[in-house]
């Protein structure tokens, strides 16, 4: 790990301030996904702005009826809160399906969010990577690369990469909104839909985010209803990232919404593809994962994708 | 008629001399590290609680907890596995949350209690699932049983607390102490000997004791 030093923040606009002035500084949260990178030496930080002591671990009630969520709030807090287990269950059972006990317990709203890639060649240094070095190449687009785990849509040709967080494929589908505030001590509300960038010619550009903004708060609107499930698909039962995830939230009328992780550099949702819903899992797919370019490897995730989703609409 | 599926195989980009590439990747990662620098201390005091007791100590900012624990305090039944958050070995409760000791900094703890598996019982005084690890030989080797115990007992607090997990039914309802509970809950913590039968029967002892 490179050596680095360290403050601990008071207020959110100056905490923002500092991060854009302090060349290669980066907050810090639970530390779960950053420390990890550090380690590896695939994150640098120079200074690291500890953002623990900022508050905002609270959640509290919207005037329209929905939610706000402190962006140091818990994933274990947020699961477990009543209010998100009677009115969003779909994000309690994102959040259990995610990561173990103890990492959930640390992990925040914002920092999971922010959680980086999974892909092994962008973990491992001596491999070129466009995300982790621009430039150098895609290690999983090599010859003989595994790509089993990746992307099969909103990919390109410098990155296939998917991300990881299962919280934000029901944020997604719940139509959450993130607040920041900026340097210079604006506050900004980006859908979430706008929040994750397609990687493009520049895969290491992951978020609308701009140099030192930080997340303040995520806010669900009023709830929407209907039954909500989430349904993770991985190479093990528990502990282990998804191969595909699927999050819905179906109405009495057979119409909803539905989600993707495991598939795209974003919780993957098309409108077109929610409308589909009554015509059943095939019909749904098509439009929600027209034009998937997958690799050999990972081409089983569109058939999966479709049979998680098929057997999901049985149950509701 | 069920619609097709439309989507094309991505095909594979030859790039030549992958170890150029990756030399490229050392130098420009250097030439950043040039351009920025720390701009404060690399080392800081801090006031930790641990195990009831009060330790003052100046780490390098670098310094993870479970580093702390083991080389500054010599607490050394807090393992390291892993060191990335993927066994559970590190496995101790801050402030009376479990969470993994080796992805987390001692700067970021200042004023906060923590409790190793030093603290929770002696072999003369042991704890209850201590006690229970034992008698139903919930280990082999003995490396990752401090974690698991500290997991352990943090999640029977958890399911008291009404914490769901992936596997609870009814996420309105009070939770019951189930084997598919229990297992889900301590998923965390990997053992390499393959104690997990004998783990469950220890934890199942301990919350039958306790209810
Ligand atoms: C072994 C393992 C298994 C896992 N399995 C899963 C899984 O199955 N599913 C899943 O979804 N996740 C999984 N995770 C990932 C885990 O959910 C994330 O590490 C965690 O959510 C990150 O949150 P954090 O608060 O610790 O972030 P940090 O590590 O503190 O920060 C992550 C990034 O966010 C930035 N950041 C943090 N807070 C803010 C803010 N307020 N504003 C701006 N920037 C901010 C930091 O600078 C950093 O770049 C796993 C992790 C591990 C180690
Ligand atoms: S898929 Fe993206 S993250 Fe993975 S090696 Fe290629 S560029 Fe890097
Ligand atoms: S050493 Fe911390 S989880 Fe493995
Ligand atoms: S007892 Fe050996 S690793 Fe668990």
């Amino acid at each position: 790990m490179r050596q680095f030093s360290y403050e601990k923040a008071s207020d959110p606009g100056a905490a923002a301030a500092r991060a854009a002035e302090v060349q290669g500084a980066k907050f810090i949260a639970g530390g779960t996904n950053l420390l990890d990178l550090m380690k590896l030496e695939i994150e640098t930080p120079v200074h690291l702005i500890d953002v623990n002591g900022l508050g905002l671990d609270t959640i509290s009630e919207t005037e329209d009826g929905g939610l706000r969520i402190g962006t140091l709030v818990t994933n274990t807090v947020l699961s477990a809160d009543a209010r998100i287990r009677r009115d969003y269950p779909v994000l309690t059972r994102a959040i259990a399906a995610g990561a173990s006990g103890q990492l959930r317990n640390k992990a925040t709203t914002g920092g999971n969010l922010l959680q980086r890639t999974r892909c092994p060649y962008f973990y491992d240094t001596a491999m070129p990577c466009n995300k982790r070095a621009p430039g150098t190449g895609c290690g999983a687009l090599t010859e003989g690369a595994f790509s089993r785990q990746l992307g099969v849509i909103g990919t390109s040709e410098a990155c296939i990469a998917t991300h990881p967080s299962d919280m934000a494929v029901a944020m997604r589908v719940l139509d959450a909104v993130i607040e920041t505030v900026t340097p210079t001590g604006m506050t900004r509300q980006i859908p979430l839909e706008e929040f994750h960038q397609l990687p493009g010619d520049t895969p290491d550009q992951e978020t609308a985010l701009l140099p030192g903004e930080l997340i303040t708060h995520v806010t669900l609107p009023a709830p929407v209803g209907g039954r909500q499930s989430y349904h993770k698909v991985r190479d093990r039962a528990s502990y282990a990232f998804a191969l595909v995830s699927v999050a819905l939230i179906r109405q009495a009328d057979g119409t909803g919404r539905i989600a993707l992780g495991g598939v795209a550099p974003k919780p993957w949702r098309r409108t077109e593809a929610d409308a589909e819903l009554p015509n059943g899992a095939r019909a749904v797919i098509a439009r929600l994962l027209d034009g998937a370019t997958p690799t050999e490897e990972n081409a089983f995730k569109i058939t999966l994708a479709e049979r998680t989703l098929a057997a999901m609409l049985k149950e509701a | 008629m069920s619609p097709a599926i439309n989507f094309e195989l991505r095909r594979r980009t030859f790039i030549a001399g992958t170890a150029v590439a990756a030399v490229t990747v050392g130098m420009s990662r250097k030439a950043a590290a040039q351009t920025a620098a720390p701009v404060g201390a690399e080392s800081t005091t801090v006031f930790l609680t641990v195990n009831g007791e009060g330790r003052e100590l100046t780490v390098d900012n670098r310094t993870t907890l479970l580093d702390a624990l083991r080389e500054h305090l010599q607490l050394t039944g807090t393992k390291k596995g892993c060191d990335h958050g993927q066994c559970g070995a590190c496995t101790c409760t801050v402030n009376g949350t479990r969470v993994n000791s080796c992805l987390s900094l001692a700067v970021m703890h200042d004023g906060d209690e923590v409790e190793t598996i030093e603290g929770i019982g002696a072999p003369d005084a042991m704890d209850p699932m201590q006690t229970a690890f034992v008698e139903n030989d919930g280990f082999q080797c003995g490396y990752c049983t401090p974690g698991q115990i500290q997991s352990a007992r943090a999640v029977l607090d958890e399911i008291r607390a009404g914490i769901p997990s992936h596997v609870t039914d009814d996420l309105t309802a009070e939770i019951t102490i189930t084997d598919a509970e229990i297992r889900e809950r301590m998923s965390g913590n990997i053992c390499r000997c393959g104690a997990y039968a004998n783990i469950l029967a220890a934890i199942t002892q301990v919350a039958e004791d306790q209810a």
